[in-house]
């Protein structure tokens, strides 16, 4: 026991003496170059496939519950060369970012207003706050009946399950402006317009891109209930496709694909956030 | 070019859920044109409050305020204000944080290439007055508290305001940065001359900036007492060490003290002692 203490209480006692912990990366929000953060996570992402490899590799499980990761790459390069697995990409990104994109240009303006105006925010959120609630699934066939069959449903179920969100935390992020900021601009005789395009709107651009950046995601996570609607194509259609066939491996494909593509357009959005505003990353 | 501000029985009620508080009753106060005044006070005596319905991002409940003979109608240019921190825009650089109020007007293009040239030139010697023509192209998180400051000021000078109101601008600065921007601050008066009112809690800074030191007392927020400064019009450092500045300053603490009842209890820290070394 009073070992166990011990190790628990343990701490080095000067900096350096260990390679990683008593270096100053583990100070409370301390700092990290970039080719440590990269590699740490490098690290987080070979452990958990280091884990599936030995699992599948030793027959912990099997091979239709959880298939090795060299199953799944076979999969993909067959998908790529037979099941033309680049049209299924490019189809569920059209429809991820075009219902995005849709809510974006539509949640953009109305998150601004309900920000700045009280009136319109009573007016708005508490509506958008219950139909945030709502299911989307639940619209599938509402949408089936009032949009049809053709992509525009697909869009339409991804524009459901994101709009609703992202009018409310682009509102917050307006909400968020400092007050100073609007009053140093009204003492410069700013009038109301002018103030909610070149102050209020300037200030909240970096935590707008970050909202759109979050939704993105969110927007892909809609993608499979999207592609229930009569799809014959896309990521989404091809796991629903894979499941009724046991075809494991291929639900794993299209998982980490959409895994995979998701995590590079989160990576685009950081470059274009870093290159947007650079008083941001300058000090 | 400087303008008077004249307050008659103004009086600011805030009204919550919880209730209402008077923040200010019956404040009369005529601050001339060109002069300097502060406002010291306790906190919770409505000093910031006075400030801005003077600048007109707060409306009064009751009274009059005119500048000049007009009344006050919203905020406006002829009245700049320097708030104490977050009112710079972060993503401009100093220079456009400066020419903002400029670059309003060249929206509603009601200005000339000539007045272009007037604004840049007006800019650059602001920039140069405050020290800051080596960092013109940084953005205002790049610059330390002191440098922001001098920023806000230079940015609130820009259009040529009548009334500089300055809602302890130096608060949050440390005691050596805030010196050099008191010395700024009055040769800048001296040549923009502007009429300027300065909110502080700093009796010393008061004092040494103020042609006039009015105290206020709160709960509520009223005028407690006028101080005229028997100091000359330029200001040394050395005066603050000056017999007659220390008895204002006394006389000013005692009133702050004695309207707020805010004050060290000596019985209750005496007995603490005593009970600490008791059980040590």
């Amino acid at each position: 026991m009073k070992q166990l203490i011990k190790i628990m209480m343990w701490r080095p006692r000067r900096s350096g003496q260990l390679p990683f912990l008593g270096s100053s990366i583990w100070v409370i929000r301390g700092s990290l170059g970039v080719r440590q953060y990269w590699g740490f996570a490098i690290i987080g992402f070979l452990f958990p496939i280091a884990l599936w490899w030995i699992a599948s590799a030793i027959g912990l499980v099997d091979k239709i519950f959880l298939p090795s990761p060299a199953d799944v790459v076979a999969r993909i390069a067959k998908w790529f060369s037979q099941d033309n697995l680049l049209h299924d990409i490019w189809i569920s990104t059209y429809r991820v970012s075009a219902g995005w994109l849709l809510s974006a240009v539509i949640a953009l303006p109305l998150g601004l207003f309900i920000g700045a105006y009280r009136p319109i925010q009573a007016l708005l959120e508490p509506l958008m706050d219950f139909i945030r609630y709502m299911p989307a699934v639940a619209f599938i066939p509402l949408v089936m009946i009032w949009v049809g069959i053709d992509e525009s449903s697909k869009i339409a179920i991804i524009f459901i399950g994101t709009f609703f969100q992202m009018v409310l935390m682009m509102a917050e992020d307006v909400r968020r402006v400092p007050m100073q900021q609007i009053e140093a601009a009204q003492t410069m005789g700013a009038t109301r317009g002018e103030i909610i395009s070149l102050v209020v709107f300037q200030s909240a651009k970096p935590a707008l891109l970050d909202t759109l950046r979050v939704t993105m995601g969110w927007a892909w996570t809609y993608l499979v209930v999207a592609e229930l609607v009569a799809a014959n194509s896309g990521l989404g259609y091809a796991i629903l496709k894979a499941q009724r066939f046991l075809q494991t491996d291929k639900i794993f494909a299209g998982i980490l694909l959409i895994g995979a593509i998701g995590l590079a357009m989160d990576q685009g959005f950081r470059f274009l956030h870093r290159r947007s505003f650079p008083w941001l990353y300058s000090r | 070019m400087a303008k008077s501000i004249n307050i008659s029985s103004l009086g600011k009620i805030f009204s919550t859920a919880e209730g209402t508080t008077i923040a200010l009753e019956q404040i009369n106060l005529t601050v001339e044109a060109g002069e300097f005044v502060t406002l010291v006070g306790a906190s919770g005596c409505g000093k910031s409050t006075l400030l801005r319905i003077v600048a007109g991002l707060e409306k009064k409940t009751s009274g009059q305020v005119h500048i000049d003979t007009v009344p006050i109608d919203g905020p406006g240019v002829d009245r700049a204000v320097v708030f104490q921190h977050y009112s710079l825009y972060p993503w401009l650089t100093v220079m456009q944080n400066i020419k903002f109020s400029r670059r309003l007007e060249a929206q509603r293009s009601e200005i000339t290439s000539a007045d272009v040239e007037v604004a840049s030139g007006r800019a650059d010697a602001l920039l140069a007055v405050m020290g800051l023509k080596h960092v013109a192209g940084a953005y205002p998180n790049q610059l330390s508290g002191g440098m922001q400051q001098r920023v806000a000021i230079a940015r609130a000078l820009m259009p040529r305001p009548q009334i500089l109101l300055m809602d302890e601008p130096f608060g949050a600065l440390d005691a050596q940065t805030r010196d050099v921007m008191h010395d700024l601050i009055r040769y800048l008066r001296a040549i923009e001359n502007t009429t300027i009112v300065f909110v502080t809690h700093d009796v010393e800074e008061a004092i040494y900036l103020g042609n006039r030191v009015v105290v206020l007392a709160p709960r509520p927020g009223r005028i407690d007492s006028i101080h005229p400064v028997p100091l000359p019009g330029e200001r040394i450092q050395d005066m603050k060490l000056a017999a007659e500045f220390i008895a204002m300053k006394r006389t000013i603490l005692e009133r702050i003290r004695d309207t707020s009842g805010i004050k060290t209890d000596y019985d209750m820290l005496r007995k603490l002692t005593q009970n600490a070394a008791r059980i040590s």
